[in-house]
This record gives structure tokens, sequence and C-alpha cells, in this order.
């Protein structure tokens, strides 16, 4: 377990690296100069460019400007806005909402995305297994924004039961429409997998021994199929919300709620370089932190993970 | 698509299984009669639009601005008073070229990467699956709305190379896992004891048949590349006028929803009906090639 659990975060620190370099990169060579930007429509006077640039150390080399942020991040500071905030207090009033959105999706997710599978596995070729396989394929074609447009016009707009935007009405009222939304995605993939699961379970000897034992359907279901189909969903759904703390930019976009993913989409759209970068640094700890944290969960339930 | 599986598949007994398992299912027909007809209307949009009323997409008239569908115009106008129907056929070529492209630089990618690092192992494998680790990091979708953003001009190539750039990992891991489970089969080890040079062993034994799963994935992602192009375009940082695409229509529909639906309906409906033949066809190929039958 030592041995697997360093190995691991050894890679991570590797992949952290990457990751925030690449985004380093992208941000601060790619074309559009944010100093100049600032001044808007009147361009700066050369000794504030340079000011400027010396204060964001865009004077320096990439490499160099890349390794005083990773110093600063390794301190706990995820550098400064351009117009002065710490990225960390731009983010902090973010959080909640984000956390709200994910948790909510989430928790949808798995309890639909279970039943659904289950349901599903037990009875393949059915009606049911072929509605379901059916309407998870019709879910995840349908692009995000018109689900979520077609809903504020439905739900919102013609029958008033949700506010079509905002947070306003705090959770549920604000946060049923769009984390439903969400949700709708990731239940697909949850619930064919548990499909796939059940059904690979219900075929396998112990189950024939113990319908063979005559022990009732109920029983083995509840308790010997579930137990040993969960590992691979608990996967997934330990991934999913790695994936949703991280902020869905579209569905926060359409619903106007102020969280993390729209926070980093006004950014890139107004090249805060600094702000993207330190979001992204965030999201990429929090998907990485849970990654890990599934690995060694999975390794616990399932000891035969362990060695591949 | 099915005939280029077929075509891959080395030997004739795998090739002859999955035909006969695929043939008996409707959906795989139902997809790959709706991909034809696509495929159809984005080599000839205009003869078609013309077949059935407006030929020119960029022929509008601001008077007939929002019109519901009716005579001439069976689709109905935008807001500009451009023909719906006319725009959503262009569209089509759009997305489709998109889907096709990204999907194809991906395969590429994913095939010379995920070859040598399945196949040859050892720090080469280690080194990719890191690389992989690292694209896999960060949602594709934020990637690639950095790059473009910062982009001069948004061409539907640009758009497709970018969606390329972030979306190859998935693949290439999977190609990967493929290369690994044949690298070990009695027919290479054969081939090896043969004498057989790398290069042969890896085009002549074990890409043909490793191919199968990652062709029948690659269709499933046509369908989610042209999802995800729709959705940058949605968003702004995606295609620009004057392109026609099913993204930019349903980006300046989203404002008119509700005194023009039909603006959001068609190009929606063409979207959705395309991308989910994609993914059946995807799946029916996949089931039918994996022995265990999983889906």
């Amino acid at each position: 377990m030592t041995r697997f659990l360093s190995r691991r975060l050894v890679e991570l620190v590797v992949v952290f690296l990457g990751v925030t370099f690449i985004v380093y990169a992208m941000v601060f060579t790619l074309p559009g100069d944010p100093i100049a930007a600032l001044g808007g429509d009147r361009p700066l006077p050369e000794n504030v460019v340079a000011q400027l640039r010396a204060e964001y150390h865009l004077d320096l080399p990439l490499w160099q400007q890349y390794l005083h942020y990773l110093g600063g991040v390794l301190t706990g500071d995820l550098g400064t806005t351009f117009t002065g905030r710490p990225v960390s207090e731009a983010m902090a009033s973010r959080w909640p909402v984000t956390i709200t959105l994910a948790l909510s999706a989430w928790a949808l997710e798995m309890i639909v995305g279970v039943l659904l599978g289950l349901a599903a596995g037990l009875r393949r070729g059915s009606i049911l297994d072929r509605g379901v396989l059916l309407g998870t394929v019709l879910a995840t074609s349908i692009p995000v924004f018109v689900l979520g447009v077609s809903a504020q016009l439905v739900f919102g707009l013609e029958l008033g039961w949700f506010p079509i935007a905002g947070t306003s009405e705090g959770w549920p009222a604000s946060y049923v429409l769009p984390a439903a939304i969400v949700a709708l995605y990731g239940l697909s993939s949850v619930s064919r997998l548990m499909r796939g699961s059940v059904a690979d379970t219900m075929r396998s000897d112990f189950v024939r021994t113990l319908v063979a034992k005559g022990m009732p359907r109920h029983d083995i279901v509840g308790v010997h199929v579930m137990r040993n189909s969960a590992a691979p969903v608990l996967t997934f759904l330990a991934i999913e919300l790695g994936y949703l703390l991280g902020g869905t930019v579209v569905i926060e976009g359409i619903f106007n709620l102020p969280g993390i993913g729209q926070l980093l989409f006004e950014s890139i759209r107004t090249h805060e370089g600094p702000t993207v970068v330190g979001v992204t640094t965030a999201l990429i700890v929090v998907f990485l932190v849970t990654s890990v944290l599934v690995d060694v969960l999975s390794s616990l339930i399932d000891p035969r993970i362990r060695h591949e | 698509m099915s005939e280029h599986i077929v075509a891959t598949e080395a030997p004739a007994v795998a090739a002859r299984g999955v035909w006969a398992t695929v043939r008996r299912r409707p959906l795989f027909w139902t997809s790959l009669a709706a991909l034809g007809v696509l495929l159809v209307v984005a080599a000839f949009p205009g003869p078609i639009a013309a077949l059935l009323g407006q030929p020119d997409p960029r022929a509008c008239d601001l008077s007939l601005s929002g019109q519901p569908p009716g005579d001439g115009h069976p689709f109905g106008t935008d807001i500009q008073g451009c023909d719906v129907l006319a725009n959503v056929l262009f569209g089509t070529r759009t997305s489709l070229f998109i889907g096709l492209t990204t999907t194809a630089l991906c395969l590429l990618v994913a095939l010379v990467l995920g070859t040598v690092a399945g196949y040859f192992g050892g720090p080469a494998d280690r080194v990719i699956a890191r690389l992989t680790d690292v694209f896999l990091g960060f949602p594709f979708l934020l990637g690639a709305i950095v790059v473009l953003n910062s982009a001069p001009e948004r061409t539907p190539l640009l758009v497709a190379v970018v969606l390329a750039f972030f979306s190859w990992p998935t693949l290439a891991r999977l190609v990967r896992g493929s290369v690994r489970s044949v690298r070990e089969a009695e027919f290479v080890q054969a081939a090896h004891a043969l004498g057989f040079s790398h290069g042969r062993i890896v085009l002549g034994h074990v890409l043909p048949n490793s191919l199968g799963p990652v062709l029948a994935i690659a269709t499933t992602m046509v369908g989610g590349v042209i999802v995800a192009e729709s959705t940058l375009t949605f968003l702004g940082v995606g295609l620009v006028q004057p392109t026609i695409s099913w993204g930019l229509q349903l980006s300046t529909a989203q404002t008119y929803f509700q005194t023009a639906p039909h603006t959001l309906i068609f190009p929606s409906l063409f979207l959705t009906v395309t991308v989910v033949s994609l993914i059946m066809l995807g799946d029916i190929l996949r089931d039918a090639l994996d022995p265990k039958g999983r889906s």
C-alpha cells in the first residue's frame, strides 16, 4: 500500500507540474497583450507598461515567470489579478455556488443513475432496459445549452416553477434546473456502468450458487449483487465529483450562477491571465487530489485493484 | 464506417462474425441510413436546399424576419430573414467536416503514440502515459476556450485542430490498452519467432487486430466532437460568421427563442439526430467487437 501510494503521489506531482505549465504557457504566450488591453482605447505610457510588466514578471523569460508563479503557489499564493485583488479572494465568493451545484447534481446522478442502472441490468433486453439505453444516448446527444435554454423556457417562463437565472432564491429553488441538467449527462454514464456491472455480476458463479441455495432474489440483489457491482460505479462517481467541482462553464453561464466556471470563463474572455492560471491551478489540485483519493478508496474496497 | 472496419479486421472469421452480429440490429441500419442521408446533404447542400425551397442560405429578406415554417420556407426564417432549412443543410457540411477531421487527427496521433507505448512499453510507455495524464488533467472544454479565445481567425479547420489537440489522449489510452492485449498473443509470438521486423509485426499483425474497438469508440467520438464544436460556438469562442454552422444558428436562436422557437428547434433536431446516429453506430460496433458483449 505504501509503495502504491508513493508511486501515485509522484505521478500526481508530475501531472501537476505538466498541467500548470501548459496552462501557464498557453495563457501567457498566446497573442493578445493583457497589459496593453488594460488601458482600453488610450495606450498606457511607456513607463507604466514597463512597471506593470515588472510587477507581474511579464518581462522575464517564460520559464522564469513560471518558476516565480510556482513558488507563489507552493506558499499558498495563487497570484494577483490585473486589478490588484488576490486571485484566491476572487474565488472565495464563488466556491459556495459551485459546491452547492456540484453536490446537488452529484447526489441526483448517484441516486437516479444507480437505480436505473440496477433495474436495467437485472432485466437485460426488457422494455425498461431498452428505454434506459435509448434515453441515455438521447440525453448525451442534445447539447447542454439546448437543454438549458429549453428548460428555462418550459419550467421557468411557461410553468413558472423555478427561477430562470441567478441564485437569489437560494437552494433548492435556484439550483433545481441547473443541477438536474448537469446530472442528466453524468447519469447516462452512471446508469450504463451500473447496468453492465450488474449484468456481469448476475452471470457470475457465486450468484448462481446463491440461486441454487434457494436464497430469495431480493436478498441476492440487495446484499450480494449490489456490493459486488458497486466498485466501478463508485470510482466513476468520485472522479465525476472532481469534474463537477471544476465548475460547469456552460450551465453556470446559462443560468447566470456566479460560480467558479463563470469566473474562469469571464477571465478568459477579458484576458485576465493571472486569474485564469490561478483558478485553473486550484481546479487541478482539486481534481488530482480527488483522483488519488479514488485510487486509495477503490484499492481499499477491492484489493485486486492495488496491484494493477 | 462499417466497410472500413471490416476491411481492417484482417482475419476473415472475425470480420464475418461482426457483420453477422451487426446486420441483424435494426438500429444499425437506422443509424447508417441517417448518416448516409446526412453525408449526401453535406456533399450537395445547395441542390437539396433548392429542391425544398430556398437554395441560398445567405439570401435573406429582413421583411420576412422570424417567420414560422410555411410556404417557400419549410423550416421558417431566422431573425435576419434567412431560410432556416438552407442554413441547417449547409451547416451539416461544417459539422461533419469538423467531426471527421478532428477524429481523424486524433486517431492518427493516438495510433502512433498508443502503439509505441503499448507495443514497446518501458520508458516510452511511461512518458506517454504521463503525457496523456497531463492532457486529461484539465477539462477539455477549458483548454479549447483558452486557445480559441486568442486565435485571430477561427476557421472550421482551426477549430478542428484545436479540438483534436485536446481530445487525442482518450483514444491514445485505448489504442495502448488494445495493443497491449494482443502483444502477447500467440500469433504475435509466432511472428517474432519467424524473425519478422517490428514494423512488419506492428502493421501486419498487431494493429489490424487491435483496431476494431478503437474505431468503434472513434465513431462515437465524431458525435462528441460535433457537440463540443456547437458548445464552443455557443459560448462565443468557436466558429464565427460568415461560416454557416449549427452552433452559430443555435447561439443566435437562444436570444430569440421565445418569439421564434423554430430557429432553435430545427438546428438542434439535426444536431441531435446526427450525434445519436453516430453514438448508436459506435455502440453497436463496440458491442459486436467485444466478445464479452458488455455495453
